[in-house]
């Protein structure tokens, strides 16, 4: 492990997921830092300073690995891995999100934990991996927990994580790695873009009906949500019915009673009820013309 | 404990050992450490792309990564790309097709192309566009770079040097672009001596507040790495600058009160660069938040605070334009349109944020700085230190994007007043966080207008009244306030005019300077009015222009006679766009409801050069013993080219072969001054300078050959060799005495652009020449979300002569950029969008195919017949993009730019309600 320290700067970079809880259980304060694509920005400093957890280099914590009936992506898995990583269609919405989030330079650097555990409103792989039902694995000195993804994240920015935790892995089940997917995220410009909006939907589908609908938005409340309702409507439905496309049968009102839409600068409340729901129709679509062209 | 440890990188294939923290970014131990300059460093954030670097063949934003993530790793830079002085494939591309204009993004979309190219040796658009998507840029409208990138897999010949009096109007290459492709370039934060002290700005966190300092010294006694603070107490002389010298109102360092957030309060000085890491919140300041007046209408309400106890009403200035009798005009109208419109503040949002070092020598306070305006810093900075201007030497670095806000002085002052009491160098690098907060803004613009036509579609009146948001100092308010009523009209026939335009104070920051002073946000209500107008008398919209436009020796509306009108050539050139796209867009709008084309289009003119006021340029061109022609370009090249143009011009004129010109630039120590780079008047009034001065050494020349006005000048080692067909002379310069300035020939020529000033109603000749242009634009709108995309603009502009074909399609993209930018997404919200992922420039992937229309109607004034073209490109962009979305909406019309989707989408909602209630 190297630590490097002076009066007010401390960097330490273990090589182990125990080496790494040990020093969060003596020194509470300190900031984890993974891809830096979040916590660099805070400051115009050329350096960190304060106490700094740099988790990048503990092996374990990089990587895609099969576990049997999960599927586990180490917490510093950058997106770049993961648009590389072979992976069954349920997951082609994330691959869609992390090929939005920032830049090539920022995919190759921001990790998959830092994502979730900066929670912001706008992440763009939060709406995917709860449409993937994710947990997310948070290891402290005294052992080890999991908890949906729907539960960790609790508000802009606020996360279940105890400061003495380290999310160490993303879990997805295999049982939820069935069906097609797809993403939509709407911006202002087409490259380095904070979304206004973004919609995930994963759709399985057996004998031209659908069996299984995860729709997910972003962007548009304090926190990415589920549509319940929505899912439980696409059940049954026949994917050559002339009701098709999506637009028929989501309804604005499904969205408002869903979402406390955010109301800002890039988007008004109204705004974004009207798009997601557009994003969430076009997602569905999407969905749907892959299994009918894929038969 | 030291916070430093060994580290190893392998840098460009070298390995390097760094002790240095191991939380530093890598880009700062690139720079600092390994004095690899060539990354640069736009935001800190991620959110430019110009400090991409490979690691282990990966780019990444350097800004992001520590040197302890670099451990280890094979980390490549720009400075890896050529092999010595030969640049690689990818390089010579760039230079080719004229990809780098100021070249601070330049480093970073290499390093982006080169995995790309590695990859893949015929990329295409898209492929290009993905690669390329995390690094911003601002000069060049991102088509260069693209075609650049395409172009790079085959080794293929440069633009060939142009012959003898063959200069002007050849497509020459960047005669200064080999450094910014190979990270030569040294840019304001690219040089400092060693130990240099090391600034940092403590700014107002308030919009306005009163504030009051503690006990420095002991402050300063508490913390090592503080040397000194510097505070408005310690300013010698005046303090207040500004551009415009009897306005001059903005302190250097605020004296007890700060009127906008981000105004500077104190500097603090470092003994290293550490310091700008440090934790300063325990400076002792206390501060009294007062009410911010953040809107002009506020500011103008009866008993509104005033920001500046002399201007009543806070109101800055006032401008007008009276001409004929708008009464009478309106009176025979058969048709009337009228609206109103506001826009935002907008930032310019140079890649290269402000950055600067300062020396003393001798007496002399010596500053390198990024600027536009060397000799206005010189003057604005020796006022505020209390020194006689010839004891300040500004050497301009090279500049990494302007557009106007670079005009006035920001580090300059600041760095100055540390080197003179400290006798210490010193530099200062601006944060993107303090760059967009306190440096200046586009003018939100608060404008009503109307105007009339008769039924043939002749205009017959208009009358604009316009209030402009200029922040809480005068900087380039006045001249906002005097250009927008010379311009609303646009370039068209307007017998009866009325136009008011007042520079109003609020709490927000400075507006200055940028690109069209205000043009570009009159000229978008006056072109949707005549759109408006077109449909009233049932005329096309281009026809309807056409039938306006001025001709020559038509008088515009402050009664000038112009010679060379080449606007309706501009909007002839678009017809066969015009025509071609409507049917495209009528036949695509009849099978798609979801997403609906439309085409706009506007006009331009622009008068090059100050506003009926003197602005002259000087230039010196002189022969050394040795045979070498030096050409003192003083004209800051900020990206546009002047290093390139002004040789060209003066090469032709003096009767050399381009390649045989050397330049030196605007150091105040050695070069005349050749104004600032601002109202489009470098290529023409510094070009002018350059073609009288490279006439005047010609003539000298041929009366010592004694050889007649055709003859062919040589140039050779230690001579000149002067032939006329037969007949020879030789000039042995090494035989000649060398003046005070070392040339042993040598001619100084000043130009100043002949105005005449204008009466109370703003009646005269308030430019010498005016430049013309046009652009009309086809966009896409979803109808669903509002969202916009730009997909053709044809641009026509008259350039009254093309000096460099590939510099002025350059600047044409440059400027549609930005007017698109302007038009669908900028918005800076102060206090709110000060950093490059809030506040949103056009992205490589939202630009349009663009075709260019270069028009030649010469111009008596102009050098071979020049006209401007800097602002012209930005100032018809927006607006053809607004009619055009109108038109494929059908009829919404957004009155509030940017045109950000929910706007567009409450616009077409609004529109289709009204359609409904009619049926």
């Amino acid at each position: 492990m190297m630590s490097v320290m002076s009066s007010n700067t401390t960097y330490i970079r273990p090589l182990t997921i125990e080496d790494a809880v040990d020093v969060l259980s003596t020194s509470a304060a300190a900031v984890i830092a993974a891809g830096c694509t979040d916590l660099f920005p805070l400051t115009s400093a050329p350096r960190m300073t304060g106490q700094v957890l740099d988790v990048t280099g503990i092996k374990d914590m990089r990587g895609i690995t099969d576990n049997g009936d999960m599927r586990r992506f180490g917490g510093a898995t950058t997106w770049t891995d993961i648009i590389r990583a072979d992976l069954p269609p349920a997951y082609d919405m994330l691959k869609l999100a992390a090929r939005e989030i920032g830049s090539i330079q920022i995919q190759n650097a921001g990790t998959i934990a830092g994502n979730l555990c900066n929670a912001s409103p706008a992440a763009d792989s939060i709406p995917c991996l709860l449409a993937l039902d994710a947990s997310v694995e948070l290891t402290s000195a005294s052992g080890l927990r999991q908890l949906p993804l729907s539960d960790f994240i609790v508000g802009p920015r606020k996360t279940l994580r105890q400061a003495d935790e380290i999310m160490t892995a993303v879990l997805v089940p295999k049982s939820s790695e069935t069906g097609v997917s797809s993403f939509r995220k709407l911006g202002t410009r087409k490259y380095l873009i904070i979304s206004i909006v973004m919609a995930a939907a994963r759709i399985e589908v057996k004998d031209n009906r659908i069996t299984h609908a995860a729709l997910s938005l972003g962007s548009c409340s304090p926190v990415a949500v589920r549509l319940d309702k929505v899912e439980a409507d696409l059940i049954g439905m026949d994917i050559h019915n002339a009701t098709i496309p999506a637009s028929h049968y989501v309804e604005e009102t499904d969205i408002e009673a869903t979402i406390n839409p955010i109301d800002d600068v890039r988007g008004t409340a109204s705004y974004r009820i009207t798009a997601a729901k557009t994003l969430l129709c076009e997602a569905i679509d999407n969905c749907l013309n892959q299994v009918r062209s894929g038969g | 404990m030291s916070d430093q440890e060994q580290f190893t990188l392998t840098v460009n294939g070298t390995k390097a050992n760094v002790s240095r923290p191991a939380g530093m970014r890598l880009s700062e131990v690139l720079r600092e450490e390994l004095h690899l300059t060539g990354t640069k460093i736009g935001c800190n954030a991620g959110d430019c792309g110009a400090c991409t670097v490979l690691v282990d063949g990966e780019p990444v934003c350097s800004c992001l990564m520590t040197l302890a993530k670099a451990d280890g790793c094979h980390i490549e830079t720009v400075e890896s790309l050529a092999n010595g002085s030969k640049l690689s494939l990818l390089q010579q591309a760039f230079s080719r097709h004229g990809a780098a204009q100021c070249g601070i993004c330049t480093p970073g979309m290499l390093m982006a192309a080169a995995p790309l190219i590695r990859a893949n040796k015929a990329p295409s658009r898209a492929e290009v566009e993905d690669a390329l998507g995390g690094v911003l840029c601002r000069c060049t409208g991102y088509a260069k770079i693209i075609d650049a990138v395409m172009d790079a897999a085959m080794e293929k010949p440069a633009m060939p040097m142009p012959v003898r009096h063959g200069a002007v109007g050849a497509r020459v290459e960047r005669l200064d672009g080999i450094p910014k492709l190979n990270g030569d370039e040294v840019f304001g934060a690219d040089y400092w001596p060693e130990n240099a002290l090391y600034l940092r700005v403590l700014r107002s966190p308030y919009h306005s507040a009163q504030f009051t300092i503690g006990d420095v010294a002991a402050w300063v006694a508490k913390h090592d790495l503080i040397s000194h603070v510097f505070l408005a107490s310690d300013i010698d002389g005046e303090n207040q600058f500004g551009v415009i010298p009897p306005m001059a109102d903005q302190p250097a360092l605020a004296v007890d009160a700060a009127r906008f957030k981000g105004e500077a309060v104190a500097i603090i000085v470092g003994q290293s660069q550490d310091v700008a890491a440090m934790d300063i919140s325990d400076f002792p300041i206390e501060w009294t938040e007062l009410p911010a007046i953040m809107d002009v209408d506020v500011a103008l309400a009866d008993g509104t605070t005033l920001i500046h106890a002399h201007r009543e009403n806070n109101i800055l200035i006032s401008g007008i334009v009276k001409h004929g009798d708008i009464d009478k005009g309106f009176g025979a109208a058969d048709h009337i349109a009228e609206m109103s419109f506001s826009t935002s503040y907008v930032e310019h949002a140079y890649i290269e944020p402000e950055a600067g070092v300062a020396w003393m020598d001798g007496d002399t306070v010596v500053i390198q700085a990024c600027t536009q305006a060397p000799i206005m810093d010189r003057d604005d900075t020796a006022k505020v230190l209390g020194l006689p201007v010839e004891k300040i030497r500004i050497i301009p670095s090279a500049t990494g994007g302007g557009f106007g806000a670079k005009l006035d002085v920001s580090v300059q002052p600041l760095l100055g007043l540390v080197a003179l009491k400290t006798g210490q160098p010193c530099r200062i690098v601006y944060s993107r966080n303090e760059s967009m907060m306190s440096t200046t803004k586009r003018h939100p613009g608060v404008m009503q207008a109307r105007i009339a036509a008769d039924k043939k579609g002749h205009i017959t009146a208009m009358e604009f009244q316009g209030d402009f948001n200029t922040g809480a100092y005068a900087s380039w308010g006045p001249t906002v306030a005097s250009r927008v009523p010379i311009h609303a009209s646009g370039p068209y026939k307007t017998p009866n005019y009325l136009a008011k335009a007042r520079a109003i104070h609020t709490n927000g920051p400075p507006s200055g300077a940028f690109r069209g002073f205000g043009v570009p946000q009159s000229t978008i209500i006056q072109e949707a009015l005549y759109d408006e107008l077109a449909e009233k008398c049932g005329i096309d919209r281009l026809a309807f222009r056409r039938l306006n436009a001025l001709k020559n020796n038509d008088i515009t509306i402050c009664n000038q006679t112009l010679p060379a009108v080449g606007i309706d050539d501009c909007l002839a050139a678009l017809e066969p766009f015009w025509q071609k796209h409507q049917q495209q867009i009528a036949d695509f709008n009849a099978k798609n409801s979801r997403k609906k084309r439309g085409i706009g289009v506007s006009s331009c003119w622009y008068g090059c050069g100050n506003t009926a006021l003197p602005n002259p340029s000087t230039i010196r061109l002189g022969i050394t013993a040795d045979g070498q022609v030096v050409l003192h370009q003083g004209a800051a090249d900020i990206g546009q080219g002047s290093n390139t143009v002004i040789p060209q011009i003066c090469a032709d004129a003096l009767g050399l072969p381009l390649a045989h010109i050397s330049i030196i630039g605007g150091d105040t120590a050695i070069t005349p001054d050749c104004g600032k780079t601002s109202a489009s008047r470098q290529t023409f009034i510094t070009g002018k300078a350059a073609m009288l001065a490279g006439q005047a050494l010609r003539r000298q020349i041929l009366r010592l050959s004694n050889l007649g006005d055709d003859a062919i000048i040589e140039m050779a080692e230690g001579s000149i060799h002067v032939s006329h067909g037969d007949k020879q002379h030789e000039i042995a310069l090494s035989e000649m005495a060398a003046n005070p300035y070392g040339y042993v020939l040598m001619a100084e020529e000043t130009y100043n652009p002949p105005t005449e000033e204008l009466d109370a109603f703003g009646q005269g000749k308030p430019y010498a020449l005016y430049g013309f242009g046009a652009h009309a634009a086809v966009v896409e709108v979803d109808m669903h979300l509002g969202t916009v995309k730009v997909l053709h603009i044809s641009a026509a502009h008259d350039l009254g002569k093309v000096v460099n074909p590939l510099l002025a399609e350059g600047q044409i993209d440059g400027g549609i950029a930005q007017g698109l930018g302007m038009a669908l997404m900028e918005e800076y919200i102060p206090g709110r969008t000060e950093n490059l992922h809030d506040y949103l420039i056009p992205s490589i992937g939202d630009m349009p195919e663009i075709e260019y229309h270069l028009i030649e109607v010469p111009d008596p004034e102009g050098p071979m017949g020049v006209k401007g073209l800097g602002e012209h490109v930005l100032i018809p962009t927006a607006p053809a993009i607004l009619n055009a979305i109108t038109n494929a909406t059908g009829g919404a019309r957004l009155y509030q730019t940017p045109a950000v989707p929910h706007r567009v989408l409450a616009a077409i909602q609004a529109n289709n309600n009204v359609n409904e209630a009619a049926e």
